[in-house]
């Protein structure tokens, strides 16, 4: 009971610390404000942590039900060779190799019917269309098309990826404004200048979105696809027989290192985007 | 741009997509067919194999009009009741997708509004709640399933919450925005007023969200659906149609598949156009202009 009510304690005087942390107005000190930016989410992070450990150690509630972080942290020092082979199966191979063709096919197609107005307006809608079903569900046909292996769990990622890229890069190339293709029209630019001078720049926050929320869809199409029959390694693997085993401790290391992975991702997306879309305004009041 | 000029060639890349499903048909099935035919000593000629290819009973590619006889089938021929019933699965899937929804649009608001309103909440609450999505939160599915059966919860509810886990954030993402779009114009007339902060946020806040609130609506609707298919996996394919999409992995009944996921496909188009509806309904009463519409 007393390390409940210390994870309790902990949690106001952490919550208490924030209300004042937000209240201190950095001026034009920048270290400052970065300084605060990332500590208040840093402390709510660790109090969360505090407080999982302490009401499941307190409570004594089941570790079948919701192991502590630090029984998790234990077991993912302990097997890290499993995680790293799952990690390969699963990331290295399936979602990478996926992410890329997804990504790569959506980014083509859309450059081959960007000169086909008729195409565009038939595809477009179809292609937001299909971007709100459960495309999940094609994981069985493609584990029965391309076996158990990551060849399939990648067949998934690409059709998962395929149609967010397409349909943003479509918007993005007709989003240079009429005034600027009259511009490169006086310097006689051929399609292809215009195309990579004018139209891919201006682009190019559309298609970094897309990249952006593939990065996500990627790793849960590779996941779930595991689900539907695997060799015996794999990200999804593990954590479906690991639950089968009332193994917790291991699925939760699993989703930890998926959750790793997923965010550095997204993240080093993120950092691309910054670099290459330097100009765009989103980025650039980020700097001042 | 005329509604028109948008039907034909959506109706032109359907065609084609159709014709090349049915080519794709004869070209992934004839393998069999000739493996067949070597068997049995005799050969087969093309128009054979075509034909032979679109009425298998175990294809690896159906043909359409096979999805679309089984859906007919398992639909319309068969009582509501039935366990072989595709309406049986729907309303089990639809169910959970429509609790979890509701839920998870609740605490979206919820949570939105108090990102709105206190500031701790803003700076601490906000960056977890994009870290959340970045995890690949259906993986945890599975679990979740299995944990609330030891508890003894089944049935919809554990559907339902990896529903509301999907579904929420759209909604508090779109709803921290919509709450702040007024302007400081706006807001500091409220003030002359002097209303108070209740006052300001239905009369002022709540209505400006309204256009946000149901592009995320779209969302978080289709995104519930996938939660509940993926969260009926595990359960050892009972019912629901992700239980139909695994059973027919399982036994290698790739028409069972197609039509499930024809069948998904449908819930999750009704459903996002479910929302669009109601969104232009409100917005209609809100006073506004027809060709007006927030995009």
């Amino acid at each position: 009971m007393i390390v409940v009510i210390g994870a309790l304690v902990f949690w106001m005087a952490m919550w208490w610390l924030n209300q004042r942390l937000v209240g201190i107005d950095p001026g034009t000190n920048t270290a400052l404000a970065r300084g605060i930016n990332l500590a208040v989410p840093s402390i709510f992070g660790v109090t969360l942590l505090v407080l999982w450990e302490g009401i499941t150690r307190g409570l004594e509630v089941p570790t079948v039900l919701l192991p502590p972080p630090s029984m998790i942290w234990e077991r993912i020092a302990n097997s890290l060779p499993v995680l790293w082979a799952d990690f390969q199966q699963t990331f290295l191979k399936a979602v990478l190799a996926g992410y890329i063709l997804g990504c790569g096919s959506g980014f083509l197609v859309a450059l081959a019917i960007d000169r086909s107005p008729f195409l565009q307006r038939g595809l477009l809608p179809l292609g937001n269309f299909v971007s709100a079903l459960p495309i999940i569900g094609v994981a069985p046909i493609m584990v029965m098309w391309f076996g158990f292996d990551w060849q399939s769990k990648a067949a998934v990622v690409v059709i998962m990826t395929f149609f967010p890229m397409l349909v943003n890069t479509v918007q993005g190339l007709a989003a240079a404004d009429q005034m600027q293709h009259d511009l490169m029209r006086t310097y006689a630019s051929s399609w292809w200048q215009t195309l990579t001078k004018l139209r891919l720049p201006t682009a190019a926050p559309f298609i970094f979105n897309a990249l952006k929320i593939n990065s996500t869809l990627a790793l849960i199409g590779a996941i779930v696809a595991e689900f539907f029959g695997t060799p015996i390694v794999g990200m999804g693997f593990r954590i479906s027989t690991e639950v089968g085993r009332m193994n917790v401790d291991m699925v939760w290391a699993e989703i930890a290192v998926a959750a790793l992975a997923g965010s550095a991702f997204y993240g080093a997306v993120a950092l691309i985007e910054r670099a290459v879309t330097f100009w765009h305004p989103s980025v650039r009041s980020g700097r001042t | 741009m005329s509604s028109l000029g948008k039907t034909v060639p959506i109706l032109t890349v359907l065609t084609a997509l159709t014709a090349l499903w049915y080519a794709g048909a004869v070209w992934m099935n004839a393998p069999f067919e000739r493996d067949q035919a070597e068997r049995a000593g005799t050969t087969v000629s093309f128009s054979e194999i075509v034909s032979n290819t679109m009425s298998q009973e175990r294809p690896v590619l159906p043909a359409p009009h096979q999805v679309i006889e089984e859906i007919y089938k398992t639909t319309v021929l068969k009582k509501i009741t039935s366990k072989r019933s595709l309406i049986y699965h729907s309303w089990i899937t639809l169910s959970a997708t429509l609790l979890g929804f509701i839920i998870g649009t609740a605490l979206g608001i919820a949570l939105a509004v108090g990102i709105v309103h206190n500031r701790a909440m803003d700076k601490s609450v906000m960056p977890w709640v994009i870290t959340s999505q970045t995890i690949p939160i259906l993986a945890i599915a599975p679990m979740i399933i299995v944990v609330l059966n030891a508890m003894g919860l089944s049935g919809l509810l554990p559907k339902a919450l990896i529903s509301t886990y999907l579904s929420f954030f759209p909604v508090v993402v779109g709803m921290v925005k919509g709450l702040r779009a007024p302007e400081r114009a706006q807001l500091d007339l409220m003030y002359t007023y002097s209303a108070t902060p209740a006052q300001t946020f239905w009369k002022l806040r709540w209505p400006s969200s309204m256009p946000y609130l149901f592009t995320s609506l779209k969302i978080a609707v289709a995104i519930s659906l996938v939660g509940a298919i993926v969260g009926e996996l595990p359960t050892g394919a009972v019912a629901g149609l992700g239980a139909r999409l695994l059973a027919g992995s399982y036994y290698g009944q790739m028409i069972q598949i197609w039509s499930a996921l024809f069948m998904a496909a449908f819930l999750a188009a009704a459903l996002v156009m479910l929302v669009g509806v109601a969104h232009s309904y409100v917005l209609r009463r809100m006073g506004e202009k027809p060709g007006a519409a927030a995009a």
